[in-house]
């Protein structure tokens, strides 16, 4: 080893810690955002050792340079401007993006050293095995990212997209893929077999991601995140850099955990969402019409605004349906008007609420209500009891006292104790089932209520009525 | 296996195991921040960029460099601060201490 190999590892081996110790400082939100800076801070040394590495070892050209820092320079730019200026309801598609664009990166390198190491000879299955996952792994998360980002923010329909005979185009996907493997593994290096690794690894991704629902897509989302990991790790096996392999090997492990939970929380497996068909969110189809509880009771918003109005405790139960309306702005000024009356008001928040674990808080803090006003599902459910009026809105399956019970789809799922109030009122554009595609008791209770709306209108209308029984 | 694959083997190994370690039971809250968060050390692939740019020599190589340069570029500097903008929210205001001791 040199003394700059020595060196630059040495420091390598730092900014590696500094991820693993930011992402322990993560779990907890008073350290959160001290985490996130010292895996900047990580970020930071390993790219000016590398910069320091490479003009020492002076290999490379002029026009190398150039390539480099435009490259750097317009991505710096185009990152951080889309990052500074997205709303918040849109940051789970920024993510997928950001993350479509790691996994390019990783499988660019691949591809770069295949055709740069090989240059017509054969290589030892040690170099192209990792090439070879690389690549593929980088592609599925490409097009799959570029996909879901798609579909997060509408420009792809959120309804699950099926293909005709598409099993039958997976198998000759995945074969093709296998196929691609013997040939950069197997045989002397040629541009063709690595462009055929990549089409098909992008024409999978593609195909992974278009049969799955909306609903569904922040955990293929978390998954296809871990899944850059490894590409990222594999690169680095590629490259011989340790940085990439810890760095890349801690996403890959750390997105599956996350991956997990989440699927956990919604009460799916992996398995099941990647099946597909499913997971259109608030799925508006007649068929399911057939066994709807025909005893609801409907209200309107001037009586929700005298029930509310006359109050002492209020429970927000807010789910999907707000977060696609983008209904936070209304729901905040609610609580506010309510509030300032001395009601006492807050946010019953299911782990899975919103579009993504945890979204449901980023957009709440984003309309600047008070952190102590979020009740986390454990903190939430003793308190429904004493609650007089609990307002769901937009929000289904997390709060289905069937969850309780054995023998459904959604047994088991722990869920938001919203029956156990006083009073209960929904805020929903129809009477169609969640996901889970499970009829919802709740709704035909009788201390329930049902206001048939979009969540932004309806609670622009409450608003108005409150305020006037309030004055 | 030479001793320089295997070595790599055994640090990608422990590394994955240090994931499982230090990821598990995240609080719900900071899932979305945290799945941003290691996104953006998934950026670290622009160290991988900077290598393949320097050993570019024809313009395939170039074209590929910069690709691999821009993409890693927007990953690592998009993640970086869209994560510190989501966790910035949760302590910009006096009220969040009191929220944070409750869970505790």
């Amino acid at each position: 080893m040199s003394a700059l190999q020595t060196i630059s590892s040495l420091i390598y081996l730092v900014s590696a810690v500094c991820y693993v110790l930011g992402v322990h400082l993560m779990r907890s939100p008073k350290t959160a955002r001290k985490g996130n800076g010292l895996s900047a801070v990580g970020m930071f040394l390993a790219v000016i050792t590398i910069i320091v590495t490479i003009i020492i070892e002076g290999k490379i050209d002029a026009i190398g340079w150039v390539v480099l820092l435009v490259g750097l320079a317009l991505g710096i730019l185009y990152g951080v401007v889309k990052a500074r200026k997205v709303p918040m309801t849109d940051v789970p598609q920024l993510v997928s993006l950001f993350n479509a664009v790691g996994g390019g990166a990783a499988a660019t390198i691949g591809i770069f050293d295949y055709l740069l190491k090989g240059d017509g000879a054969g290589l030892s299955v040690a170099f192209s095995l990792p090439v070879f996952l690389d690549v593929v792994i980088g592609g599925i998360t490409f097009s799959g990212s570029l996909i879901a980002t798609g579909k997060l923010s509408g420009h792809v329909s959120g309804k699950p997209i099926s293909i005709p005979g598409s099993r039958l185009l997976n198998i000759i996907v995945v074969i093709a893929i296998l196929a691609s493997a013997y040939l950069m593994m197997g045989l002397t290096t040629n541009v063709w077999y690595v462009t055929l690794a990549l089409a098909m690894s992008l024409i999978f991704g593609l195909l992974m991601t278009l049969p799955i629902g909306g609903a569904d897509m922040p955990v293929v989302v978390s998954l296809l995140n871990a899944f850059t990991g490894l590409a990222v790790a594999f690169a680095g096996f590629v490259i011989n850099n340790q940085v990439l392999i810890i760095a890349g090997a801690l996403v890959g492990a750390a997105g599956t955990i996350l991956t997990l939970q989440m699927a956990d929380a919604m009460n799916r497996s992996v398995a099941n969402i990647l099946a597909g068909g499913f997971g259109t969110g608030d799925s508006d189809s007649g068929a399911a019409a057939a066994d709807v509880p025909v005893d609801v009771k409907e209200t309107s918003a001037d009586d929700i605004g005298l029930q509310l109005a006359y109050a002492h405790s209020v429970m927000i139960v807010p789910g999907y349906g707000l977060a696609a309306a983008q209904a936070q702005h209304e729901v905040a000024e609610l609580a506010k008007v309510l509030t300032d009356q001395g009601i006492s008001v807050n946010y019953a928040i299911h782990p899975v609420a919103g579009r993504m674990p945890g979204h449901m808080n980023v957009l709440l803090a984003d309309v600047n209500v008070p952190y102590e006003q979020m009740k986390q599902l454990d903190d939430a459910n003793p308190m429904f009891e004493s609650t007089d009026v609990s307002l769901v809105i937009g929000a289904n399956d997390v709060t289905n006292p069937l969850a309780r019970e054995s023998g459904n789809a959604i047994s088991g799922m722990p869920i938001l104790d919203v029956d156990k109030s006083k009073s209960v009122v929904v805020i929903k554009r129809s009477m169609s089932t969640g996901y889970a595609g499970v009829q919802n008791p709740l709704f035909a209770m009788d201390n329930t209520q049902m206001f048939f709306s979009d969540a932004k209108k309806g609670l622009q209308e409450i608003v108005a009525a409150t305020k006037q029984y309030l004055e | 296996m030479s001793q320089e694959l295997f070595t790599n083997l055994a640090i990608f190994v422990l590394s994955l195991l240090v994931g499982f370690e230090v990821m598990s039971k995240i609080p719900a809250t900071l899932q979305t921040p945290m799945m941003s968060g290691a996104n953006a050390i998934h950026g670290v692939v622009v160290v991988g960029a900077f290598v393949i740019a320097a050993e570019a020599n024809s313009a395939l190589f170039y074209v590929l460099a910069f690709l691999g340069a821009f993409f890693a570029a927007v990953n690592v500097a998009g993640g970086y601060t869209v994560t510190d903008r989501m966790l910035g929210m949760f302590d910009r205001k006096p009220a969040a201490k009191k929220g944070e001791a409750e869970q505790k």
